[in-house]
């Protein structure tokens, strides 16, 4: 039984990564497990300096999912590189490292930084709802997609995947346009802009009135969005969207999905992602597929 | 190093409506954990409610491996954790926090607690008195309706002030008014606090002007309750206004040093 893939050019294990802003540089879940059994860990948004995030409150529970207003608050590429990868650099896995930034010029800089880095790849964050500069400003048109994924291209060597944002009329734009900027795949779905009202109060319960929406209550979303995009598109894709076993895990790569993420699932019970690998091999099993790659895109439409 | 177990349900009590103590059996978070640490709770196997409630740990019984949590119904999740029977498990994660209260060099304590903010206080007081120093506990109460573990915290105290901010039970008024008057006359070597915010930032004060060590048991929305999604943030003082700094209260708390955070 094969659940190796090659993603992007990075040679993963397995199809299961953890997703970025939900498994922090991952020292808390290393408590847990052995992160080596991880296709790839995706580390927290990152960016060139440090970010001090949002204001509190900045989560919230909702049904079936959370809404999250984090501000990508991250200690920035220098004290990552110094303090943060030699941790994750112990573990036999892949490391994709969340890049953010404000303008064009900040994500260059920074991927000019990550390439002289020991890591895989870079996961490209064109889709953070939480902050004003950048990120959706670019994230929602073609041009502005394109136009960031090339000129990060001119400067960055390593497998570039660029992270999509849901929060848009027609995603193959987004998608195609990442392909067309040079991007080796894709990921989606960030969150999903939204908004929770107190109706003591009248007031929102994030500090920043919005946020992004996660968990189970946007599966289905992502997965048709991912369907949509993986058909669009001849790079590969990376699914998320409320994966939080391995049912979901598959659902999402037969619409499409090369490789998965575990986003806030992660949150809900530390072990998910390998609870989502013991899953895959057993739905594996089950059917007889003796290489994981012949689901990819199998969906069966009626 | 945080633990996941299903921990049995042994003994549930109804302290007040709306008001439970559980027992759990939880040897291996019980063994490592301290006063002022907390737990994360998942209520159950569906994805409703979605998120892990954090709830402070009241009392380790070590000789027995069992651990003691209190907590309010208050929303979906404490409602269905309240119904919850003798003889079941529940999926615990813990002993979480890395900011516990520290006991040390000091001979004279004063413990501060309003509401259901007194329950991580009862650990500390306990463990306070075994080690011998003198505990001096005010906590507070809306009205006597809503006075509970008077006589648990007077085993656990040389000097227990209990007031109800209406005077319908024991002393009338705030409990930081006891304690601001005792502050005179008694030597006072560090403050500990869990309540409502504006009795901790009138503790907080208190201490600052008096210059007694003091430390503060915070609570905010949880994400992860490990230090990964970075959603329970707190102000770190002096941080400058138009760029604040942030610490989170799952990792860096919950207890924090008063002078380290602004609330």
């Amino acid at each position: 039984m094969n659940t190796k893939i090659n993603f992007a050019g990075i040679e993963m294990k397995n199809p299961v990564t953890v997703a970025s802003g939900t498994f922090g540089y991952g020292r808390e879940y290393s408590e847990f497990f052995d992160l080596s059994k991880l296709g790839a860990v995706i580390t927290k948004g990152t960016s060139l300096k440090p970010r001090a995030g949002n204001r509190p409150s900045r989560v919230y529970e909702t049904t079936g999912g959370m809404l999250n207003s984090i501000g990508l608050q991250n200690p920035g590429v220098e004290y990552f590189a110094t303090y943060d990868l030699p941790f994750l650099k112990k573990f036999d896995t892949k490391i994709i490292v969340n890049a953010c930034g404000s303008s064009i010029e900040e994500y260059v800089e920074l991927c000019k930084v990550l390439n002289t880095l020991d890591i895989d790849g870079v996961e490209l964050n064109l889709s953070c709802p939480n902050v004003k500069a950048g990120c959706l400003a670019f994230g929602t048109t073609y041009n502005g997609v394109k136009e960031v994924t090339s000129e990060v291209r001119k400067v960055l060597s390593k497998p570039l995947i660029v992270k999509l944002t849901p929060n848009v009329t027609d995603i193959t734009e987004t998608a195609k346009a990442a392909q067309d900027g040079g991007a080796d795949a894709i990921s989606l779905i960030n969150t999903l802009l939204a908004m929770k009202i107190d109706i003591n109060t009248r007031k929102p319960v994030l500090a920043n009135n919005t946020g992004g929406l996660s968990g189970p209550a946007i599966k289905p979303v992502a997965v048709r969005m991912v369907y949509q995009a993986a058909k669009s598109i001849d790079i590969p894709v990376m699914g998320l969207g409320g994966i939080v076993n391995g049912e979901d895990a598959i659902e999402f790569m037969l619409a499409g999905a090369t490789t998965i993420s575990i986003g806030c699932g992660n949150f809900i019970d530390p072990y998910t992602a390998i609870k989502t690998i013991e899953e895959i091999e057993n739905y594996m099993k089950k059917y007889k597929i003796s290489d994981i790659k012949e689901i990819i895109g199998k969906v069966e439409m009626n | 190093m945080p633990k996941q177990i299903f921990a049995k349900l042994i003994k549930k009590e109804k302290l007040l409506d709306n008001l439970y103590k559980f027992s759990v059996e939880a040897k291996e978070i019980v063994n490592i954990a301290k006063p002022g640490n907390f737990i994360e709770i998942r209520i159950n196997e569906n994805l409703d409610p979605f998120l892990r409630r954090p709830i402070s740990i009241y009392n380790l019984d070590k000789e027995n491996g069992i651990l003691e949590f209190i907590f309010q119904v208050k929303g979906k999740g404490t409602k269905l954790l309240a119904k919850k029977e003798e003889g079941e498990l529940i999926d615990i994660i813990g002993p979480l926090g890395s900011g516990i209260f520290k006991l040390e060099k000091i001979k004279n304590i004063a413990i501060i607690g309003g509401g259901i903010g007194i329950f991580p206080l009862y650990e500390l007081a306990k463990e306070a008195q075994a080690d011998g120093l003198n505990v001096n506990t005010y906590i507070g109460f809306r009205n006597k309706d809503l006075v509970v573990l008077e006589k648990e915290f007077q085993m656990v105290s040389s000097h227990l002030i209990v007031t109800t901010d209406d005077g319908s039970y024991a002393k009338n008024g705030f409990a930081i008014e006891y304690l601001k008057s005792d502050l005179e006359s008694k030597q006072i070597d560090a403050i500990y606090a869990c309540g409502p915010l504006p009795m901790l930032k009138a503790v907080k004060q208190l201490a600052e002007n008096k210059n007694i060590p003091c430390q503060l048991s915070l609570e905010e929305k949880m994400g992860c309750g490990l230090g990964v999604c970075l959603g329970c943030a707190v102000k770190t003082a002096g941080s400058p206004k138009e760029e604040p700094q942030y610490i989170h209260v799952c990792k860096a708390g919950p207890v924090f040093d008063s002078k380290l955070i602004e609330i």
